[in-house]
């Protein structure tokens, strides 16, 4: 999908005024932050746990490549293919080389922001395959024609009435007299629609929690089943993953797997836990006759050697956009790409370019409290600050900007000259807030005084009445 | 206080309080020499460089780091009545200055002697309670920086708990960040906005007369808001109700004339 993260800052603006969409991202507290609040207060561990899941990460990112290896001879061993894909126009055209070497007209897929990220389906439309999303928030933006606003939960900025309108556009066969506006009457419905294309599908495509590099594993976990369906029910399952993703061991994916759903949906398990490996054995009741593995890199090496390389910890829980007061203002759109909130203000940049997706890394008050939840313990606002510097390094900020933080940094360089500009200030502000003690307006300060108002010095600095005696 | 030998405390003001709010500095004086130490402002401090940092400016906050590292030498301790000047401090300037082989341990001698003023209150000088006394009910919103850098949540509560006829009355978001953010208030203004909002509609639901923190930042962008609204609450430094200097009127909840 085309990146538009040059557009946060009007994209929020009509986010903060858009009723719906507030309605909708306050659902957010109840739904996730209190859920992952009990469910890591249930988990004495949890704090061994985190630190246990970067200690693996960690080392799995300093051995990539063998691991990598590895993971590709298990599945090879298994009578799976493996597809290294360097950019999103290659991992494209692997899967539609697969497919066509399945003779595929229809393609079913469970939630993948990996697939979002590569475009993956409007590659399969412009060679006239359909894919339908199984996801049902997949689903549903799938219908509307949008991009997913949240990682775990991609519709989460609709309200049912917005979700029955998808629907009623969308189902011809729905008859107008039918009520769907009530949860479990729009799941029904998504599920009567999306029975037929499960059964019919060629090829089923899922993402991956993750893999495992010891037995050439998928891991992946749903809620809804429906990446168990794409999985067993097409002739042909390709796995479509970040080379991120692999671990060594199951047991390291089974301590990431406590961590990912805990901080997720603060669950301590999801309804279903998969782990594929490989197609239809004689044994097997079920399966594909065909497994193949696409491991997306697309910038994920570039910033392997860079330093935000830890950022490739990410397990895509999503707990860093929950607990994020911009993401909760603002919600996922406004990011302007597949990865919102704080991990995508590191991510996204690193995708699309840090001058499209400037925005990102700025809009954070690096309140903590991302780094703070983070099941990995990703250092979001250092990595942000890391983006920032960055930016000012390729002269990427605003003159404006750029000439004010230059003169206050060299007014404070000098003690002198900083002690008068104060004493100027304090005074000279002082008498602007006169008896009421606050200014409403004030030149050059419209981002402050715009929504508030600015408490007036009291008139001297501290240091010249501490050096005047005062206690 | 175990030695007969009181301890030396640089003061470090902050910018902000220097310039906006001197009383903060005279409560935070007074309440740690109550506490027995000895009090003085190192020469030559300005600001610790935080919206350098935060900024990108890295070369600027590092230079202004080294300045404040030369002045704030020779003390036994520094105090800042501010989270995220502390934080800079105690984690931050090890970080900036880890490649200068001349600096690095310097900053991080001083990181090791730098604490946030609540932090070192009760965590080094142990100090139970507080001899004042505030008729009336107050709120505490948990700045930042000052929670999760430093871990500063326990200690501000349990100092005001010994504050005569104070009660407190919590916000259930009052961890949540209040919008400030340094620059992003002024470069993100509609989303600091919301966010502030939000943390006024919640010190309103308490029914507090008084609204307190650690970090003038955040008193002076919830405070500024709530002037905006037209709120009767008070907002103050924490350290101005502990130390009982009230005689400067409140950031606000002045009546207009």
């Amino acid at each position: 999908m085309k990146p538009q993260s040059h557009a946060f800052k009007s994209e929020s603006a009509k986010a903060l005024e858009d009723p719906a969409l507030q309605h909708a991202l306050s659902q957010i507290q109840g739904l996730l932050v209190n859920g992952r609040r009990a469910a890591v207060d249930a988990l004495p561990e949890f704090q061994a746990l985190r630190e246990a899941g970067r200690a693996i990460k960690d080392h799995t990112l300093d051995h990539l490549d063998l691991y990598l290896e590895h993971f590709a001879s298990q599945v090879e061993a298994r009578g799976g293919q493996v597809h290294f894909a360097a950019t999103a126009e290659e991992a494209c055209a692997a899967v539609l080389a697969i497919c066509r070497d399945a003779g595929a007209e229809r393609v079913i897929k469970s939630k993948s922001m990996v697939t979002e990220e590569i475009g993956l389906n409007a590659a399969l439309e412009a060679a006239s395959i359909r894919p339908v999303e199984t996801d049902l928030g997949e689903y549903i933006i799938q219908l509307r024609d949008e991009p997913p606003s949240h990682i775990i939960a991609p519709a989460v900025h609709l309200g049912r009435r917005q979700v029955e309108e998808a629907f009623r556009a969308n189902h011809t066969s729905l008859p107008v007299s039918r009520k769907i506006d009530e949860p479990a009457e729009l799941l029904a419905e998504a599920r009567h629609v999306l029975r037929s294309q499960f059964v019919s599908a060629d090829v089923g495509i899922t993402g991956a929690n993750f893999l495992v590099a010891e037995t050439g594993s998928a891991v992946v976990v749903t809620n809804e089943g429906n990446a168990d369906l794409t999985m067993t029910l097409p002739r042909v399952h390709i796995v479509l993953t970040g080379i991120e993703k692999v671990v060594p061991t199951l047991e390291d994916a089974l301590v990431l797997l406590r961590l990912l759903v805990r901080s997720a949906t603060g669950q301590s398990a999801t309804g279903y836990t998969t782990i594929a490996s490989g197609k239809r054995e004689a044994r097997d009741l079920d399966g594909p006759d065909a497994f193949h593995v696409v491991l997306v890199d697309n910038g994920r090496s570039k910033l392997l050697g860079s330093r935000n390389r830890e950022m490739l910890r990410c397990i895509r829980c999503g707990a860093c956009m929950n607990h994020c007061p911009v993401y909760g203002a603002v919600g996922g759109h406004a990011y302007g790409w597949v990865y919102p909130g704080p991990m995508g203000a590191v991510l996204t940049p690193n995708f699309v370019g840090l001058h499209e997706a400037k925005d990102l890394p700025n809009a954070s008050t690096f309140c903590g409290r991302c780094e703070s939840v983070c099941p990995v313990m990703i250092p979001l606002p250092k990595l942000m600050r890391n983006l920032r510097e960055e930016q000012f390094d390729a002269r990427d900020v605003a003159r404006s900007q750029r000439w004010a933080l230059g003169l206050w940094a060299t007014v404070a360089a000098h003690p002198t000259l900083y002690r008068f500009a104060s004493r100027l200030g304090a005074r000279v502000l002082a008498r602007l807030g006169g008896r009421r003690g606050k200014l409403a307006r004030l030149p050059l300060a419209r981002g402050w005084t715009g929504h508030r108002d600015l408490p007036a010095p009291t008139g001297s600095t501290f240091t010249d009445l501490w050096k005047g005696g005062a206690r | 206080m175990t030695g007969e030998v009181p301890l030396r405390v640089g003061l470090f003001p902050t910018c902000l309080v220097d310039l906006f709010r001197p009383v903060v500095g005279f409560a935070a004086a007074q309440l740690l020499t109550r506490a027995g130490c000895e009090v003085s402002l190192p020469e030559g401090l300005t600001c610790c460089g935080q919206p350098s940092y935060n900024s990108g400016d890295r070369r600027s906050a590092q230079r202004l780091a080294r300045q404040v590292i030369s002045a704030c030498e020779g003390f036994d301790y520094i105090v800042i009545p501010s989270g995220s000047c502390g934080g800079m401090l105690r984690h931050h300037y090890p970080e900036l200055l880890a490649d200068d082989a001349l600096w690095a341990p310097r900053a991080r001698q001083l990181a090791e002697r730098s604490y946030e003023l609540l932090s070192f209150l009760v965590d080094v000088l142990k100090l139970e309670g507080v001899d004042t006394a505030f008729p009336g009910t107050a709120t505490y919103h948990d700045s930042c920086s000052g929670l999760r850098e430093l871990g500063v949540k326990t200690q501000p509560r349990k100092l005001l708990a010994s504050v005569e006829g104070l009660a407190l009355t919590e916000m259930p978001g009052a961890e949540t960040c209040c919008g400030f953010g340094g620059t992003f208030c002024v470069k993100y203004p509609a989303i600091s906005n919301r966010m502030v909002s939000d943390k006024c509609t919640e010190a309103q639901a308490t029914g507090a007369k008084l609204l307190l923190a650690g970090d003038l930042g955040c008193l002076m962008n919830i405070a500024g808001k709530l002037s905006r609204l037209g709120s009767p609450i008070e907002v103050r430094h924490v350290a101005e109700v502990l130390a009982g200097r009230l005689e400067v009127p409140a950031l606000c909840g002045r009546a207009d004339p």
